[in-house]
């Protein structure tokens, strides 16, 4: 695959990882703070590359994940409704909220369906013009501008029949919070596609104020590694700053675009994350001049009390302070068939990846490995 | 009358059941043992133990590129027989249709079905219709049961009781190809992508290599969960464990592809003409090019070795040179996908 083989290279990718291995003194521990991150770290099996001295910890990052069990509730309040569909991204459909699922409410009759972008939850708008679209707008500020692009669509049609339940967010308030809460590490691995559309810029104050290091990466195995060597660079030279890896992507001012019409169409709240309760200013909902789209106010629901099961730590894993290994559930209720928290569901979330990838009692090491050919020693199409 | 659609009374059994039948399936199922019209199919089989399976086949949509959901159902049990080492015979067929299914495409399925058994060298014995309310089901549901003769030398390939420390996974050929096909004809993701579904009998290309007397320690066909699921089922409980080298996985670039952008892993997704096999290392070479002779297995290559590190586990070599686990599928599978 042209643009994405190039930034797979094993060759580079172990040079890389044997520079990183000779450069690392102390012990350094760095969050990756988006979930992408998360999956490729695991996917492509970097933490066995690396020396022991480097740790990568899994932050708030997967969207489902950070959303809170209260508005999984609102939704299934929602879907309860006569005559609403609600439009929704996959993940969302198995989040248990405080007593069941969307998914459990789809096969009682509730219309659910799953969609790929917020326009084809406008789509299904103005194509059931009897009926009321609900769409469960997540994310941070990668899938901001589409939801704020679907409500300015749907206003200059005039479509009456499409609401958005926001619960969008973003990420800089819940990386500060995660070191004003204690957890100690040594950089930040920030977001690549987040990034593409804020700048570099948000991550200032991080550097500023923790004197913490912050490098935007891409979500290839050479993006990655080369942001942990930027990171420990940083960190040797004891001067922390906003880095961007990922220049094939990210420029320091953003996306401007995108970046207007969030703000024309949202303004910033305080809002609910799982694991983190309340953050000042963290979240996105509708300006006024777009309230009549917002599901929260255009319909009376009762919601239910929302209630936690008291075993599960994916607010700690999601502040970096545990591990999934580190939870009861893990492994054992909590499985990504039946999940207990919203890190067990979705693909970016750190108990899947762990799940999923799990390295638990096994000798990974990839240090004896060759750079050319393969883990067979031998060309697949002969012997 | 409407005598371009199914309708219900073709399942009644009166006249237009009747006229079905006559017309349509006996003409392209056509052999001895059905034309006799007994309640059961009257069956010789060469003695000894038989292999016997079922399967029922809801694939929607009912026509994608590379086969049909009648290619599959006669494949698709074909399969099911002969990984087990037996040499699949006797097919059956029940087909539960929705009123209104156009008789064309009906007639399309039973042709192609009528192909594949002609192809797998089976022979289609029995068979049932019903026909249900609009709504009742979607379009066609088929199943198909089938029996083989087992080649006792291979009695124990099922449950890969004989495989040691060093044996070679083979595959033969490119994985993922029917599960991105099927998802590329919904139409729902909106991505363009020419890709052809594998859908194909194998038991023809297994026999080859039986007939060598080759030493084959276990067999499967991987469709539904992917290569990855056949294979941590084999280690499961076991003393070896796999070690799987990423870059040596057949896949193609297409299929790699649309897997990049939707996030799949080729490892987990569906195929309907593959299979996995175990052999022993000193017969790795044989099989190989055994398979890469045939039509079927021109791209066959070998993908892993069973070892003896990390017992019970798939380990795969990322491209990159990192490893990682391969654990069971969980989570959303794509529905309907045979």
């Amino acid at each position: 695959m042209e643009y994405i083989d190039e930034f797979r290279d094993k060759k580079l990718v172990l040079q890389i990882a044997e520079s990183i291995n000779s450069i690392v003194e102390d012990k350094l521990t760095f969050m990756e703070v988006c979930g992408g991150h998360t999956m490729a770290i695991y996917r492509f099996g970097l933490p066995s590359l690396l020396t022991n001295k480097i740790k990568l910890l899994s932050g708030p990052g997967c969207p489902v994940c950070v959303t809170g069990k209260g508005y999984i509730d609102k939704l299934i309040a929602l879907s309860k409704l006569n005559n609403v569909i609600i439009a929704t991204f996959g993940d969302l459909v198995r989040v248990p909220g405080s007593t069941t699922t969307l998914a459990d409410k789809r096969s009682s009759n509730s219309d659910i369906r799953v969609v790929y972008s917020s326009l084809k939850a406008l789509e299904i708008a103005r194509s059931n013009p009897e009926r009321k679209v609900i769409f469960a707008g997540i994310g941070f500020e990668t899938t901001a501008p589409t939801s704020a692009a679907t409500i300015l669509e749907a206003d200059a049609e005039g479509i009456n029949n499409f609401y958005l339940l926001s619960s969008h967010k973003v990420m800089p308030p819940a990386m500060s919070a995660i070191i004003d809460d204690g957890v100690e590490i040594n950089g930040y691995l920030c977001p690549g596609h987040v990034s593409a559309i804020t700048g570099s810029r948000i991550y200032e104050p991080i550097v500023s104020k923790y004197k913490l290091g912050c490098v935007i990466s891409g979500f290839e195995p050479l993006d990655m590694l080369q942001s942990i060597y930027m990171l420990i660079k940083q960190n040797k030279k004891n001067e922390p700053r906003v880095e961007i890896q990922y220049k094939r992507a990210v420029r320091p001012e953003g996306n401007l675009k995108a970046k207007q019409i969030i703000n024309e169409v949202f303004e910033y709240r305080d809002d609910n994350w799982r694991g983190f309760g309340t953050l000042k200013l963290s979240g996105l909902t509708l300006r006024k001049k777009y309230k009549r789209f917002d599901a929260e106010k255009a319909f009376n629901i009762k919601v239910e009390k929302t209630v936690e099961n008291p075993g599960c730590i994916c607010g700690q894993i999601l502040r970096g302070v545990k591990n999934p290994k580190d939870c009861r559930l893990f492994a054992n209720i909590c499985k990504p068939e039946t999940p207990v928290g919203a890190c067990m569901v979705s693909n970016e979330g750190a108990c899947a990846a762990h799940y999923k990838y799990n390295l638990v009692n096994l000798t990974l090491k990839g240090s004896d490995i060759p750079a050319q050919g393969n883990a067979l020693g031998q060309d697949a199409r002969k012997i | 009358m409407d005598k371009k659609h199914i309708l219900l009374d073709h399942g009644s059994g009166g006249r237009l059941t009747h006229n079905l039948i006559n017309d349509l399936f006996f003409k392209y199922f056509d052999n001895d043992i059905i034309r006799k019209q007994t309640d059961s199919a009257l069956l010789q089989l060469d003695s000894g133990n038989v292999a016997f399976t079922t399967d029922s086949y809801v694939i929607q949509p009912i026509f994608f590129p590379g086969g049909d959901i009648g290619k599959l159902a006669v494949s698709g049990t074909v399969n099911d027989i002969a990984v087990t080492g037996a040499d699949p015979q006797y097919l059956s067929c029940g087909f539960i249709i929705e009123e209104g299914l156009p008789f064309a495409d009906l007639e399309k399925v039973i042709k192609s079905m009528s192909e594949e058994a002609g192809r797998c060298n089976v022979q289609i014995v029995a068979g049932d219709t019903k026909v249900v309310e609009r709504g009742a089901c979607d379009k066609l549901f088929i199943n198909t049961s089938g029996i083989g003769v087992v080649n006792k030398r291979y009695k124990d390939i099922s449950c890969g009781k004989n495989i040691r420390t060093g044996d070679k996974i083979i595959v033969n050929g490119f994985i993922a190809d029917h599960g991105i096909a099927i998802l590329g004809a919904r139409n729902e993701l909106d991505f363009k992508a020419e890709i052809i579904s594998d859908t194909t009998g194998l038991n023809l290309l297994i026999k080859d290599l039986l007939d060598d007397m080759l030493k084959i320690r276990f067999m499967r066909d991987p469709t539904r969960g992917g290569v990855a699921t056949v294979l941590c089922e084999l280690t499961r409980k076991r003393e070896f464990g796999i070690l799987l080298d990423e870059e040596s996985l057949p896949v193609r670039e297409s299929v790699k592809g649309v897997c990049e952008l939707l996030g799949f892993d080729p490892l987990y997704v569906a195929n309907e003409g593959k299979v996995i096999f175990v052999v022993a290392r000193e017969d790795a070479g044989k099989a190989l090019r055994r398979l890469q002779e045939n039509a079927l297995g021109m791209e066959s290559r070998v993908i892993g070795e069973i070892v003896h590190t990390n017992p019970g586990s798939v380990v795969l070599q990322t491209s990159v040179g990192g490893k990682r686990l391969v654990e069971m599928l969980t989570g959303a599978q794509l529905p309907r996908i045979c």
